[in-house]
């Protein structure tokens, strides 16, 4: 599409069952009650002048240009104020508003550069635009005597300025900041002529106040004030084209904004279901990653991994690949070769992984990064609800009552969500956050968390299983949900065993460390304070007992009755974009597209006679599998797209002399990852910005990718892996991701109905889409479980094997901060490494006293499976006697201390449970050091020779 | 494989079972491991189970002995219980 603004239409949109009749400049329109007159102009048509009025916040009434007349009363009101009324009639365009507005922006004038010519938002500015509306021609005040046109641009913040000069105090920011990001970082500063838009405490710019660079104060900006500095630097966008973002699993849409064949700014799209318009500073700015000089565009082989790289054309690359994997096949069998699909890429892409997999390869040996995330959310709803999916869309948090919020961090995670959830709870809903650390949640600015438990990490059942004691033993169980909608015999047994005594609170106290009352408070709380819905993330998964932690989960909600309508159900935050695509897809090793297992003859024949091959009926090696199975000889070959899994999966030196054991390994990805350390091919891949296709968020929300430049190394990966393919002697013959699509919906149930064409006209669909489903299905189990009936599963608490002890007395856990994704590869890549430099680890003051420790040491941190150093952070954000760290950088590798224990259904593993002990350091352990000589020596590369 | 490890793995599904009882468990842990485990993990585990490894708990070497004889049970929780070649209902997204 060619450049346009999005549509603005000055106030929100109301939701009202009732709907007003009025006449607006002659012209009759109908709206939902609650409308106000501005919006109910830009419905019909009509464009009322405005200024500090923009849809995604709250009307003001400040600015004083959208006066109107309305027949009857007095005055002019501002129109985005007055609510449309039945039978009103309102003028919008008289020679009384005329000049009202052109005096007042005579006002704004007087104090504003005439510099529009050289100003980054020429062209592209509303006061501009006003300005033009309302006829302006002369400022009869003049242009001397005081102004705010000699104030200092504050260029702090790496992705964006601030220059006053330009500001109108519309307070549009401010407001952004307050209601769609809810951070509140933002103030009008003094009163009167010295108004001023400040970020944080006197003396803060925007970098070291509590922004977060959520990107809503520039969108909302109607000046040159707040202004992209890619957008100073390039100039104003000429098209945009609207796409999905690559990180989380919120799956935000955005409009990539373009010029030429060079990305200007990325903005989140208003129609977008997922985001509704707010963005995070991930998605919004950290895409410089795409042009990063480390990016590898050319593909490159090497005999031995202690070799130099050698760049190569594609052909020999593909060549020397299936070589060696036709090679390793003949001689040890199919079931020596594997891949690994990438919860990065799209659900076209990681189709076609798997398909090369089982089709190509010959063996189920595919597994998805799913594995170290969330594989206990597959296990643990499939269980109990009978399917696993999230449960609800992400508006439902807006008909919540009561929100638990269990091992998730979502302002950090899932920014965008977060941000909704924190407007539910300005509404007033409760909070309840079971986390060992203390969260930004559990008191922000307008929010507290009723109940904080702080839980001892790896007690999660042990938490629940008491919570739901309270419920029982109390009577607060929703007998007749339960009689209707579960198994009552399940349930009885369910509720016998968690009754029993030593499951009270006051009893598991001593095991959980949460003080009974508290524990007995949220329980009556979750099961009595109306809607209540649970989010939980990877503080719930990646433990040894992750999959009973989900059933836990699914008992406590059905027990309540908190399942199957909007506003309440089990939501499990996903951490990739595409981690749902990813499963979706058939990239576990036990089951095909659309969850059917790989030993159904008629679902392996439909396959067959597909793809025209004979299929291994035997479950796959899941990825820790295949480590374990590559270091006793018979697995000798894997394919990595997008993954990292040197830097993410737990016990590096495992994943390491695994890697290092086999015989050919292929990465495809951006950049030299620290696997790639490990491989004999490197495929360059290519980012969100290059390719079609579609991935599928956290609400199963399937939308599209599109392509807005092409490909730096001149291929999509879909197209790589159908090249690796064709090499292997495979016959594809995909033009387009579209093909793929309507593979994927000929093959798989859920998906029947998906198209890239019904994707193009609808924007989004939510699986499964078929015959009962036809449009989609926002909410699960609304009519009943998937199975019919509601499994209740008794949870018994297993306490993890990994142990505290004299060597190792501190418990480790792991997480994610807000600048930084997964492993780093995309955003230590971008400025985001301003907040975020180098993984520090957190401790309580009582245990960095105890070892001589002040914040800014070096300490190091030693499990019973490496050691690693890294800078302290003292803070009573964490509990005496556990630690915190993240995982985004490969010079820390978080993961060498982390072991190899896991979940006991799924083997996703225990990141968040290490014994670990931390001492005072003068700097690098003896492993970091030959890790970075290693690391260097493996990333050489011999350019590839001229052509003659 | 490593005969420790997949012992450790077998062993700790069967603890997670064992609320189900003895014969319940066994059945579990059985067709959880005929389901999830790749054909050499599973022939591993077998022959640890012949050289009587001494880790192996009771369920878990009941459920090995299971599978062993050839008896695989059929699906003891909606765990196992995947969709149909037409069916669209069950999920387990990870």
């Amino acid at each position: 599409m060619t450049y346009e603004r999005q549509t603005d239409f000055g106030t929100p949109e109301a939701l009202s069952d009732t709907f007003v009749t009025l006449t607006i400049d002659g012209r009759e329109v109908t709206v939902p009650a609650g409308t106000s007159v501005m919006r109910a102009a830009a419905e019909c048509g009509g464009a009322i002048p405005k200024l500090c009025a923009t849809d995604n916040v709250k009307a003001f009434g400040s600015c004083r240009l959208c006066l109107v007349e309305i027949e009857g009363r007095k005055g002019t009101p501002a129109s985005c104020t007055t609510p449309a009324e039945q039978g009103m009639e309102v003028s919008t365009q008289t020679p009384r508003l005329e000049k009202l507005r052109r005096g007042v922006m005579e006002l704004y004038i007087s104090d504003h550069p005439l510099d529009c010519l050289t100003c980054s938002a020429n062209n592209d500015c509303e006061l501009q635009d006003q300005a033009a509306a309302v006829g302006l021609r002369d400022v009869r005040y003049g242009y001397e005597g005081a102004d705010h046109l000699g104030t200092q641009t504050d260029t702090s913040n790496p992705y964006f300025d601030f220059d006053p000069s330009k500001c109108i105090v519309c307070s549009r920011c401010v407001r952004a900041c307050d209601e769609v990001q809810g951070t509140l970082a933002l103030t009008i500063d003094g009163r009167g002529f010295a108004s001023m838009v400040s970020a944080g405490q006197q003396g803060d710019d925007f970098l070291s106040s509590e922004c977060v660079s959520c990107g809503a104060c520039v969108q909302a900006c109607p000046t040159a004030t707040l202004q992209e500095k890619s957008v100073k630097a390039i100039g104003k966008p000429e098209r945009a084209v609207v796409t999905t973002c690559a990180y989380c699993g919120v799956g935000c849409t955005f409009r990539a904004e373009m010029r030429g064949e060079q990305l200007v700014r990325m903005v989140p799209w208003k129609d977008g279901k997922a985001n509704r318009g707010h963005s995070c500073v991930k998605g919004r700015f950290a895409w410089g990653y795409a042009n990063h000089r480390d990016r590898i565009t050319k593909p490159m082989i090497r005999d031995k991994i202690d070799e130099p790289w050698r760049e190569v054309s594609w052909d020999e690359a593909l060549t020397f690949t299936a070589s060696r994997l036709n090679a390793i096949k003949t001689q040890y069998g199919a079931r020596a070769l594997g891949g690994i699909t990438s919860s990065r890429c799209t659900n076209e892409e990681t189709f076609l992984v798997q398909k090369l997999v089982r089709a190509g390869f010959g063996s189920n040996n595919v597994d998805t990064c799913a594995r170290v995330c969330h594989s206990p959310t597959g296990y643990g709803l499939k269980t109990t609800f009978g399917t696993s999916a999230g449960t609800q869309d992400f508006d439902s948090v807006m008909q919540a009552d009561v929100i638990l919020v269990i091992g998730a961090n979502p302002t950090d995670a899932h920014p965008v969500f977060a941000s909704r959830m924190k407007r539910r709870l300005r509404q007033g809903a409760k909070l309840i956050v079971i986390d060992p650390r203390r969260i930004d949640l559990v008191r922000s600015p307008h929010i507290e968390a009723a109940h904080h438990l702080a839980l001892q990490p790896g007690t999660n059942v042990a938490v629940l299983t008491a919570m739901a004691h309270v419920i029982v033993t109390e009577g607060l169980a929703d007998e007749v949900f339960v009689r209707e909608r579960c198994d009552w015999q399940e349930f009885e047994e369910w509720a016998r065993f968690v009754a029993e005594e030593r499951h009270s609170p006051e009893v598991l106290e001593a095991v959980t460390r949460v003080p009974a009352g508290e524990m007995r408070a949220a329980a009556r709380l979750y099961a009595t304070g109306g809607n209540g819905a649970i989010y939980y993330g990877l503080g719930v998964t990646e433990h040894s007992q992750g999959s009973s932690t989900v059933m836990a989960i699914a008992n406590l909600a059905m027990a309540t009755g908190n399942v199957g309508r909007r506003g309440v159900g089990v939501n499990p935050l996903r951490g990739q974009n595409n981690v749902q695509g990813a499963c979706d897809m058939g990239s576990s090793p036990h089951e095909l597209s659309g969850y059917r297992h790989i030993s159904d003859g008629d679902t392996r024949a439909l396959f067959e006679a597909d793809w025209g091959v004979t299929l291994d009926e035997e479950p796959g090696l899941r990825i820790p599998n295949m480590l374990d199975a590559a270091l006793d000889g018979s697995f000798r070959a894997l394919y990595v797209q997008g993954e990292d899994i040197l830097q993410s999966d737990p016990n590096t030196h495992h994943v390491a002399a695994g890697l290092a054991a086999m015989e050919c390994v292929i990465v495809h990805d951006l950049f030299l990852n620290e696997t790639a350390n490990y491989a004999h091919v490197f495929l360059p891949g290519s980012t969100f910005l290059e390719k079609d296709g579609t991935f599928t968020n956290a609400e199963r929300r399937i939308q599209l990718v599109r392509k807005v430049m092409e490909p730096a190394n001149g291929m999509g990966d879909w197209e790589v892996t159908q090249a690796l393919a064709n090499a292997m002697g495979l016959q594809w013959h995909y033009t387009h991701p579209a093909q793929i699509m309507d593979e994927i919906a000929r093959l798989t149930p859920s998906f029947a109905g998906v198209s890239f064409e019904r994707l193009e006209a609808e924007g989004s669909l939510q699986w499964p889409v078929n015959a009962q489903f036809p449009d989609g299905a926002p909410v699960m189990h609304v009519d009943g479980f998937a199975s019919g009936k509601g499994k209740f599963v008794v949870t018994d608490y297993v306490p993890t094997d990994e142990k505290t002890g004299p060597r190792y007395p501190l418990l480790l856990t792991t997480g994610r901060i807000l600048s930084q994704y997964n492993v780093g590869a995309q955003t230590r890549r971008t400025e985001n490494v301003v907040w975020h430099e180098e993984d520090v680890l957190e401790i309580h003051p009582s245990d960095a006293e105890n070892r001589g420790l002040k914040s800014g040491d070096w300490v190091r941190l030693a499990s019973r499976t490496g050691e690693t150093t890294l800078r302290a952070d003292v803070t009573d954000r964490v509990a005496p006697g556990v630690v915190y760290t993240t995982f985004h950088h490969p010079a820390t590798q978080a993961n060498v201390v982390t072991t190899e224990y896991s979940d006991w259904a799924t083997n996703c593993p225990e990141y968040k449970v290490t014994a670990v002990q931390v001492m005072a350091s003068n700097g690098p352990s003896e492993w970091q050091e030959s890790y970075a000589s290693w690391s260097e020596k493996s990333r050489r590369i011999v350019p590839a020779e001229p052509a003659e | 494989m490593d005969a420790d490890r997949l012992i450790y793995m077998a062993n700790q599904i069967a603890r997670n079972f064992e609320v189900r009882g003895k014969q319940g468990a066994i059945a579990a842990t059985a067709d959880h491991i005929d389901k999830f485990w790749d054909p050499r993990m599973k022939a591993a585990a077998y022959a640890a189970l012949e050289q009587g490894h001494a880790g192996l708990s009771t369920i878990a070497q009941g459920a090995l002995e299971m599978l062993r004889r050839g008896h695989t049970p059929a699906p003891q929780s909606l765990a196992t219980t995947f969709n149909a070649v037409d069916e669209a209902g069950h999920s387990d997204a990870g």
